[in-house]
């Protein structure tokens, strides 16, 4: 069994425009399946290297390979198609887009992905899906369903964005810091849930966080002042 | 990316309600002041150019020849001077002429026109490209005190057949000097023309002869009361002049050499005009107000494109998180760029759309109101190329101004990538 890492970081750089180098990391890898959790301080540059495994960012020089592809060997439009076809993002907050329902927010990734909507069960079954998942995620009932997001609570909030991360089966699942805005209780049950619910898809995780509390609920804990060798960060 | 981006973009606007609403009525007025304008001067156009055909010359008293074409066509102010019953019977024994309709004006009853004329008014007269006057109830007049009214009088005035009616000395609605002793009797209704013949009382030039027994003078002689209707009978009741002529020519070809004969005749000086060059040189004076109205209203209608990139620069900041939360989710930069110009295009295509309906809507309304006060009738003023034209370049230009937000929200999202700081 070769499956490639899920993520493999090589001799990466990155700097905003002409500040100074925020990321530099020799080596990084997530294998398939992986849950792991990154921490670092505020300012780091966490966000920032999601961005570039999500392929929204171009590093300086380096390779970022996500499930097997070089991302800086890809184009535009073919990052932006794995990323819609195969990763699901959960943010810090405000993951949802305020004029869809539920159902249709969760579904947006199936927007833009054949290949994802037909990993969800195709056109006509895509709400059921949709349902199905956040119903897992405890999420259910005519009445709470055809709420406005707006009106969710942001523990709600965050569920729905699980939800939407897990539809069509992605390979690999990015969190950035999204229980910040959840108190203790809300923030351990969300942990939990995130993590079974990746591990019954199979999908790999990277959490990450300034909350070194957090670490024991995962496989796997790095800091990314070991991975990261430059300075220009906080 | 279709469709489901084109529901993204709906939704996203529906979110914004209150703000897409006030964009698209500002876009819908603007273009229903532009379509307003254009309707209604088309609408005049050809309710004037309707309103008289196989008429080859009008003939009066000297005067410019649009105020000729306005007095004697539209009933719309009134002549200064008339032509005598000699000089009309020169004009209608000529050779090339092959028949006249001679017309006396200037007397009113409650607001409507008297017409005194002739038989050959109903035979001649054509309008709306050659239609025939018709009785719709009655029959024509054939004694000095009867009178044939147009629809519109009927119906305004609940007039029937057999209603009496008095006539007014002068143009004043409902004036002082009513000619009570003698009433009219109506013996025919006029079906609808959509020409100002809806809004005339026809009666015998003889009738207008006879109301203006004892009125010589221009004011009520202290004899008038003991002229009893058996002695005007008596009278010789041909009249002394008339207002203007309508003339239809044994051939068009002589249109031009009859003009210039009547007009430089011997005798009582003479303004022959041809209807439809009349109407040619009042476009002409029109058309110089109705291209700055045209071109005003264009300008309304920049302003309201600018609402529609207002709405779309304004909303862009806060929405941000949205643009990074679909990238996050797999939209491509293209998406984005779609999403921001279909919203400008639904905004400007809402806009027009609704604008053409309060045009519609507007004529609905003011549709009578302009008919009454000037006889011209507004039918076929429905929607018309013109309105898709003008949905069309609206669309089309708010889908090009909607670029100018797209860019800046494509250049933002791609600079932003998932983290947005605000
Ligand atoms: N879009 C951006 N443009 C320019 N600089 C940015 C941008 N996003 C983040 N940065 C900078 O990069 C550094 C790391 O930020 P970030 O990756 O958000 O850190 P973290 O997520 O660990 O808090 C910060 O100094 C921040 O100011
Ligand atoms: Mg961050």
């Amino acid at each position: 069994m070769t499956t490639p890492p899920v993520i493999d970081l090589i001799d990466l750089r990155f700097a905003w425009q002409d500040g100074p180098a925020l990321l530099d990391i020799p080596g990084f890898r997530l294998e398939a399946g992986e849950r792991v959790f990154l921490r670092g301080p505020s300012g780091s540059g966490k966000s920032t290297l999601l961005g570039l495994i999500a392929g929204v960012l171009e590093p300086q020089s380096g390779k970022v390979e996500v499930l097997g592809h070089d991302m800086t060997a890809l184009s535009g439009p073919k990052r932006d198609a794995l990323r819609a076809d195969r990763l699901g993002v959960i943010f810090q907050m405000f993951n949802l887009v305020p004029y869809l329902s539920l159902v249709q927010n969760v579904t947006l990734p199936c927007r833009f992905s054949s290949a994802r909507r037909q990993a969800a069960g195709g056109e006509g079954r895509l709400n059921e899906e949709a349902v199905r998942l956040l119903s897992r995620l405890g999420l259910d009932g005519e009445r709470m369903l055809s709420r406005p997001v707006t009106e969710l609570s942001v523990g709600q909030q965050q569920r729905v964005a699980v939800a939407r991360a897990l539809i069509g089966g992605p390979d690999l699942i990015i969190a950035d810091e999204p229980t910040s805005a959840l108190d203790a209780d809300a923030r351990d049950r969300f942990i939990e849930l995130l993590n079974e619910e990746a591990g019954r898809s199979g999908a790999a995780l990277l959490f990450v966080s300034h909350d070194a509390s957090l670490a024991s609920h995962f496989d796997r804990s790095v800091d990314l002042a070991e991975i990261n060798r430059a300075k220009g960060g906080v | 990316m279709g469709f489901s981006i084109l529901g993204l973009a709906w939704r996203s606007l529906m979110n914004r309600r209150g703000s897409a609403l006030l964009t698209i009525l500002a876009v819908a007025l603007s273009v229903a002041l532009f379509l307003g304008v254009d309707k209604v001067r088309n609408g005049a156009r050809a309710g004037f150019d309707n309103t008289i055909s196989g008429t080859d010359l009008i003939v009066g008293a000297p005067t410019g020849q649009i105020n000729l074409l306005l007095y004697s066509v539209f009933r719309l102010g009134s002549a200064t001077a008339e032509i005598s019953w000699d000089t009309y019977e020169s004009i209608d024994g000529r050779d090339d002429v092959a028949w006249t309709i001679p017309l006396s004006l200037g007397d009113n009853h409650r607001g409507f026109r008297v017409v005194g004329t002739n038989e050959s008014y109903f035979e001649h007269y054509r309008h709306g490209g050659g239609t025939q006057l018709r009785v719709s109830e009655g029959k024509l007049f054939s004694d000095i005190y009867e009178t044939v009214i147009g629809a519109d009088v009927a119906k305004e005035l609940d007039y029937s057949i057999g209603s009496e009616i008095v006539l007014t000395h002068g143009l004043g609605a409902g004036g002082l000097t009513d000619h009570e002793d003698k009433p009219f009797i109506v013996t025919g209704i006029l079906a609808q023309t959509g020409t100002p013949v809806d809004r005339s009382i026809h009666v015998p030039l003889e009738g207008i002869t006879a109301i203006h027994v004892g009125w010589e003078s221009g004011t009520r002689s202290p004899f008038a009361d003991t002229i009893s209707e058996d002695m005007i009978r008596g009278f010789d009741l041909t009249p002394k002049s008339v207002t203007a002529v309508f003339v239809g020519l044994e051939q068009r070809g002589s249109l031009l050499r009859t003009q210039r004969a009547l007009n430089t005749q011997g005798g009582e000086p003479l303004l022959a005009i041809i209807p439809g060059v009349a109407l040619g040189e009042l476009w002409q004076v029109t058309g110089i107000v109705e291209r700055a109205l045209i071109a005003v209203s264009v300008f309304v209608i920049a302003v309201g494109l600018v609402s529609v990139l207002t709405s779309i620069l304004t909303s862009l900041n806060e929405r941000r998180r949205e643009m990074a939360i679909l990238r996050a989710t797999g939209a491509r930069p293209g998406h984005i760029f779609f999403l921001m110009v279909a919203e400008a295009a639904m905004l400007g295509l809402c806009g027009a759309v609704v604008g053409v309906f309060l045009v519609q809507l507007g004529l609905l309304i003011a549709g009578p109101i302009l008919s009454s006060a000037y006889g011209i009738s507004i039918g076929g003023l429905g929607i018309s190329a013109i309105d898709g034209w003008t949905v069309l370049a609206v669309f089309g230009a708010a889908t090009l101004i909607g670029t100018i937000p797209a860019v800046m929200a494509l250049r933002r999202s791609l600079a932003d990538g998932l983290t947005v700081k605000l």
